[in-house]
């Protein structure tokens, strides 16, 4: 077990030093650039935290099959693309939305078609 | 090449360009593609764009001398570009480029959608109409595609990025279940036509710019690129480039356009910007990695909830 603090934590902290001390006293691409590691650092800050959200326990599910998370989806895109899997599939699209849902929690909490989709799928 | 190279090469250039003396000379950010270059001669504001280095031309785009002649078709039928002044020829010693008037306003999309000037949506339908009714014959060189073909293109596209999306598989498969028939009339159509390449004042459009993706095919491409939810800036509730409705802009295009054609191109480019970004990832791997490359990466979820959000119904 490795020691604390968090690579949450750390990450944390390492944003906020962007964010705090080193945007305010650059500027121009410098700045700019700063600005989007920070905003980088907090993606794999929020990667860490939710692992893979149960998205291969539900593949498994889905597929009837084991195998690594790249190679579950890559059969789930394979069957969508022969039409051996239906996409609009009632259990097919749960697990779409399911699996999208958890990676804009990641990408983009803040991206307004995630925002609507939250409302409209009453998540 | 330095600000000071170009500079001795403007400076030549400077009688083709009105006379007077060259001053503030400032390389601008933005033109991911392209160099953009900002200054004045005899006090005239003046823009350069030109290749990476004046010679690296990428294959993906029209190149800048047909996007210059571009610019000066579009004048012609109306549609506001910024005048061009020169192209850069190889006696020049500049490169590939061509000089244009610097045209003033504002083409961040977040600060266009918190104020957008009365009646854009309708103003973007009757420029993209003037931009269709532009004589494609004059352009032999640019890509001609059916709908078809591109879907086949885009999926080719998104193969060769080897990572599995079953979401990107599933709007590819509502997306041939529906593929348009080849234009009766194929247009010019502009390929980027979004909210963040048009120069907006108080009175709306200023400048169409960004024409390096210009091709000949359907038309509709054009709108429905134009209400990709990613140009909407947060205002979800505006489809049309984040400030206005569907109605408006198919008021001020004319023509009768079915919007269930305009939604099939809105899925359509939803996807060609999802793989764009995906795109971002072998870039980001490249010798020249960037932060920024990476984050634009990871946007390709974005349109992954746009397209299930724009399929869902069926």
């Amino acid at each position: 077990m490795q020691d604390e603090p968090t690579p949450v934590e750390i990450l944390g902290a390492v944003a906020a030093y962007l964010r705090d001390h080193v945007v305010p006293v650059t500027t121009g691409m410098v700045a700019f650039q700063a600005r989007v590691a920070a905003n980088a650092v907090d993606l794999v800050a929020r990667q860490i935290a939710h692992g893979d959200g149960g998205e291969a326990e539900r593949l498994r599910a889905l597929l009837g099959r084991d195998g690594s998370l790249a190679d579950l989806n890559a059969a789930l895109a394979e069957g969508i693309a022969n039409r051996v899997l239906d996409y609009a599939a009632p259990d097919v699209a749960q697990h779409l939305w399911a699996a999208t849902l958890a990676k804009l929690a990641v990408d983009q909490p803040k991206y307004s078609g995630y925002l609507a989709a939250l409302v409209e799928k009453d998540v | 090449m330095t600000a000071t190279g170009l500079g001795d090469g403007l400076t030549a250039l400077l009688p083709k360009l009105g006379g007077g003396a060259l001053t503030g000379l400032t390389r601008l950010s933005g033109g991911a593609t392209q160099e953009i270059w900002r200054f004045e001669a005899g006090g005239r504001a003046l823009i350069l764009r030109r290749a990476p280095g004046g010679d690296r031309v990428s294959g993906q785009t029209v190149g800048l001398e047909v996007e210059a002649a571009l610019l000066a078709a579009a004048g012609a039928g109306g549609v506001p570009v910024p005048p061009v002044v020169h192209v850069l020829e190889p006696r020049d010693g500049l490169g590939h480029g061509f000089v244009m008037g610097f045209v003033a306003g504002e083409t961040l999309g977040g600060r266009i959608v918190r104020a957008p000037p009365p009646g854009l949506a309708p103003q973007c339908g009757a420029v993209l109409a003037r931009i269709h009714s532009i004589d494609p014959a004059g352009f032999p060189t640019l890509d001609r595609h059916s709908p078809a073909q591109l879907l086949d293109e885009w999926r080719a596209l998104f193969r060769a990025c080897d990572w599995p999306r079953p979401v990107f598989e599933a709007a590819l498969c509502w997306l041939a279940d529906r593929c348009p028939s080849p234009p009766a009339q194929p247009r010019l159509v502009h390929g980027d036509f979004r909210n963040g390449n048009l120069m907006i004042g108080p009175d709306g459009i200023r400048a169409v710019l960004d024409w390096e993706l210009a091709h000949v095919g359907d038309p509709l491409e054009d709108l429905g690129w134009l209400c990709v939810n990613s140009w909407r800036f947060g205002r979800i509730d505006r489809p049309v480039g984040g400030f206005g409705t569907l109605d408006e802009l198919l008021a001020g295009y004319g023509d009768g356009v079915d919007p269930a054609a305009v939604k099939w191109w809105e899925v359509f480019g939803t996807l060609r910007w999802g793989v764009m970004c995906a795109g971002m990832t072998a870039a980001f791997r490249s010798p020249d990695p960037g932060i920024e490359r990476a984050m634009i990466a990871r946007r390709t979820s974005e349109t992954e909830i746009d397209l299930l959000r724009l399929i869902g119904d069926r």
